[in-house]
């Protein structure tokens, strides 16, 4: 057989491979090896591509080595409430490199034979997505990092700058297309960096789970046409399975907060003026923990709500210890996490699955509602904008329709945060001045070591 | 006839995409991205197309970074994932 189908039998197996890993990584049981399955599709790809040989060996090993050594670190390094933004960096990556395979392709047709036009197609879209891609995981990070403010940033015209700059690349990409001139590309690489940052700056943290499903996504996307620049079949198939699967998370993602995609990103959450939800009556009433802690010993039953305070202030392990106190204490204790809590997709579930809580306890939102009448203490922990009662009672709320937990309907409610503010969509939550809330201010780690050393005593 | 065979792989692995992602339970979306977003490294097999080529020049440099980022992303990728995932098994025994 020659060597040429022997590397492309390979990288059928590799897509099979890579199929198989993604179905796995869907099952909880079989998640770790569908992990593992789709690093040796990976595996197999690489080796396949080298075995073609005539290559420069010193700067493939290199390359190699050093990108390995690096990724390596870095995952053995990062603790858990800092893997959003990983990921998200690492998303950048895959995005920038289909961009630069892109531009080195069109670098090694310069000066020779003339570009076929599908691969001038293909390199304008590697270099176009890619470039997004990049940008826009790199703010994604600083805002996940706190190396900015997660806020979304607004200024006048932007709709118009952006829509103005996707016109403008389109035309390049044309004239990319027709003519062939490098200059061309670069213009392209250009505006779709600075793209990536403009579209992403106006989205805001608690946003971030959307938008972070959709980089995702662009960049399988890229590296799939990546692959019909260099005619590469698993480049194709890999990248298109990863472009499918992130579309549908971000869509999954969407629906949990009732938004569309186009919302989400032009949108601009919570600079929105005008809707701004009816004035709320009451005041917010605050609780001392020696308080909370006598209502805690009587309570049968307990649901924690989980939310990005929760990761700020790393207190999963202290909630795990005092959902085990109240458990011995003859509780029933369950954990209600809502689909957009935190910045990512499922970033409580990593969190509290780092603190050892049983996965028995672990509550989707549909399942926890219909029992909240029941439930005798429901403790927020640094969530805000899922359990607002706004969005299911009132109309003129900017998040009416957003499914929520629904702990308003529990017979007491301990909000814990830090202070008086808003969440990040920056609307007044109605649960703080309800008759059966109370707020434990202060840091959430300190208030539940704190609940804990109680019952200890 | 070349670029529609591409073209024809492309839509059946948008449609497989679509189908192999139905019904994840929530719990496992960091993770899957996590590991979908290692996949996409995929295009380490182009930088290394690239990074390899033996004429040298701008290509060739544009191809060693590509290569560099590629890595980063798929080692990176597939371990963090796998740390993850570690993670919630644990609690299995």
């Amino acid at each position: 057989m020659e060597k040429a189908q022997l590397i492309n039998l390979a990288y059928i197996v590799a897509s099979v491979l890579f199929i198989f890993g993604i179905k796995m990584l869907g099952s909880a049981d079989t998640a770790r090896r569908g992990n593992q399955v789709s690093a040796l599709g990976m595996l197999l790809a690489v080796v396949a591509t080298l075995l073609a040989g005539g290559f420069d060996w010193t700067w493939i090993i290199a390359g190699l080595v050093l990108g390995g050594a690096i990724g390596a670190i870095w995952a053995k390094k990062v603790q858990m409430t800092g893997m959003p933004e990983l990921v998200a960096l690492f998303n950048g990556f895959g995005g920038i490199a289909s961009l630069l395979v892109g531009w080195a392709e069109e670098a090694h047709y310069e000066g020779g034979e003339a570009m076929p036009a599908v691969t001038s197609v293909a390199i304008g879209l590697a270099v176009l997505i890619g470039g997004i891609t990049f940008t826009g995981s790199l703010i994604a990070y600083l805002k996940l990092s706190g190396k900015m403010g997660g806020s979304p940033t607004l200024f006048p015209g932007q709709k118009a700058i952006n829509a103005l700059i996707l016109a403008a690349m389109l035309v390049f990409a044309g004239m990319f297309v027709a003519t062939g001139q490098p200059w061309t590309l670069y213009a392209i690489i250009g505006l779709s960096l600075l793209l990536g940052v403009l579209g992403v700056l106006p989205i805001g943290g608690g946003d971030m789970p959307v938008v972070i499903a959709f980089l995702n996504s662009c960049s399988g996307l890229a590296a799939s046409a990546a692959g019909f620049v260099i005619n590469n079949n698993v480049l194709i198939v890999a990248g298109c399975l990863v472009g499918a699967s992130g579309l549908i998370l971000t869509v999954i993602m969407c629906k949990a907060m009732n938004r569309t995609l186009g919302n989400v990103f032009f949108g601009g959450f919570g600079a929105a003026s005008g809707k701004s939800g009816a004035a709320v009556e009451g005041e917010m009433k605050a609780l001392s923990t020696e308080d909370a802690f006598y209502v805690l010993e009587a309570a049968q039953s307990v649901v924690f709500v989980p939310g990005y305070g929760m990761a700020v202030a790393q207190a999963q392990h202290a909630v795990k210890e005092l959902a085990e106190i109240l458990e011995n204490n003859g509780a029933e204790v369950r954990f209600a996490i809502h689909p957009v809590a935190g910045r990512m997709p499922g970033h409580m579930n990593v969190l509290l699955a780092e603190a050892d809580v049983p996965y028995e306890q672990l509550c989707e939102m549909d399942d926890v509602n219909p029992t909240m009448e029941t439930v005798d203490v429901a403790i927020v922990i640094g969530a805000n904008d899922v359990v607002n009662p706004a969005a299911a009672e009132d109309e003129s709320s900017p998040i009416y329709g957003m499914p929520i937990i629904n702990v308003h309907h529990a017979r007491n409610v301990f909000a814990l945060k830090r202070g008086q503010g808003a969440g990040f969509s920056g609307l007044v939550n109605t649960l703080f001045f309800r008759d059966n809330c109370r707020m434990i201010y202060g840091d959430a780690k300190e208030t539940i070591t704190s609940l804990v050393s109680q019952f200890k005593d | 006839m070349e670029l529609v065979l591409l073209l024809f792989i492309f839509v059946l692995a948008a449609f497989l995409g679509f189908e192999l992602i139905q019904k994840v339970p929530s719990q496992l979306h960091t993770p899957l991205m996590s590991g979908s977003n290692a996949i996409s490294g995929i295009t380490i097999v182009g930088a290394i197309v690239a990074a390899g080529h033996v004429e040298g020049g701008l290509g060739q440099w544009l191809g060693f970074a590509a290569l560099v980022l590629a890595t980063i992303n798929v080692v990176g990728g597939y371990m963090v994932t796998d740390r993850m995932l570690g993670m919630f098994k644990k609690k299995g025994k």
